[in-house]
């Protein structure tokens, strides 16, 4: 027999970490070697 | 800022790639799981789009675009260096180590194991659904495959993360308890509570 109540309770919390783990790296501030490349781009860009 | 009042010399839709570079960042982690590959494959994805700019539609979805890149990218890499870049050591669960729970949550360290453990489609899935907030449709479209697939993947994702963190809690929980009440009967003394 099934326990629905622990089992949404868990399900819940998986969303819950699911959102967490994601939302950690997407606070971060982003390295600068991505501004740099970014840069170096549009640069490229403009000597074509 | 509506697309319409926007100049055309004036509105380059890579001048919005920035923009998505967390979420990126985020995506690429949970395939790679590994913080240096993620950004190298995040770097290649942006020097990828950047160059095949003409090939996104201006007014759809630019992050599912790129997140589609990533994908692809990540998927093409590990075929070409033929080898599993699964992490068997759980070397992602470390990098994302976090405070003990003590109020009976689940401790993230615990989840992230789990999370390492499903296959990479579920793994995927389940970022782009829920955790990212893509439709099933932008998700779909991102993987490349049916709606029907991506919600199956999603369904046997949580069913395989509930089943492995189940196990886990019940595992805990024995020990925990066995520990407590030897602790609670042998050195609590009567009234410790009362003052």
């Amino acid at each position: 027999m099934a326990l629905p109540n622990r089992k949404s309770g868990l399900e819940e919390q998986i969303e819950e970490n699911l959102r967490k783990v994601y939302q950690k790296t997407v606070e971060e501030d982003v390295p600068d070697r991505f501004k740099a490349l970014l840069e170096k781009l549009k640069a490229q860009e403009a000597n074509k | 800022m509506s697309d319409l009042e926007a100049s055309e010399e004036h509105s380059d839709p890579r001048d919005e790639i920035v923009q998505h570079l967390p979420s990126m960042r985020a995506f690429a982690l949970s395939l790679t799981r590994n913080g240096s590959a993620a950004d190298d494959l995040v770097q290649d994805t942006v020097v990828k789009a950047w160059n095949k700019i003409d090939h996104f539609e201006p007014g759809t979805n630019m992050r599912a675009w790129l997140f589609t890149i990533l994908r692809n990218t990540f998927y093409s890499d590990r075929r070409k260096s033929r080898r599993e870049v699964a992490d068997v050591d759980g070397s992602f669960a470390e990098t994302l180590s976090e405070k003990p729970h003590h109020d009976g949550r689940l401790a993230m360290r615990d989840f992230e194991e789990a999370f390492a453990k499903l296959a990479d489609e579920q793994r995927e899935a389940l970022i782009l659904v829920g955790a990212s907030g893509f439709s099933y449709e932008d998700a779909a479209e991102t993987c490349g495959v049916a709606i029907g697939t991506i919600k199956s993947r999603v369904n046997r994702g949580r069913s395989r993360l509930a089943e492995l963190l189940d196990l886990h809690s019940d595992d805990s929980m024995e020990m925990t308890d066995k520990a407590t009440m030897a602790v609670v009967n042998g050195m609590i003394p009567p009234g410790r509570f009362s003052a």
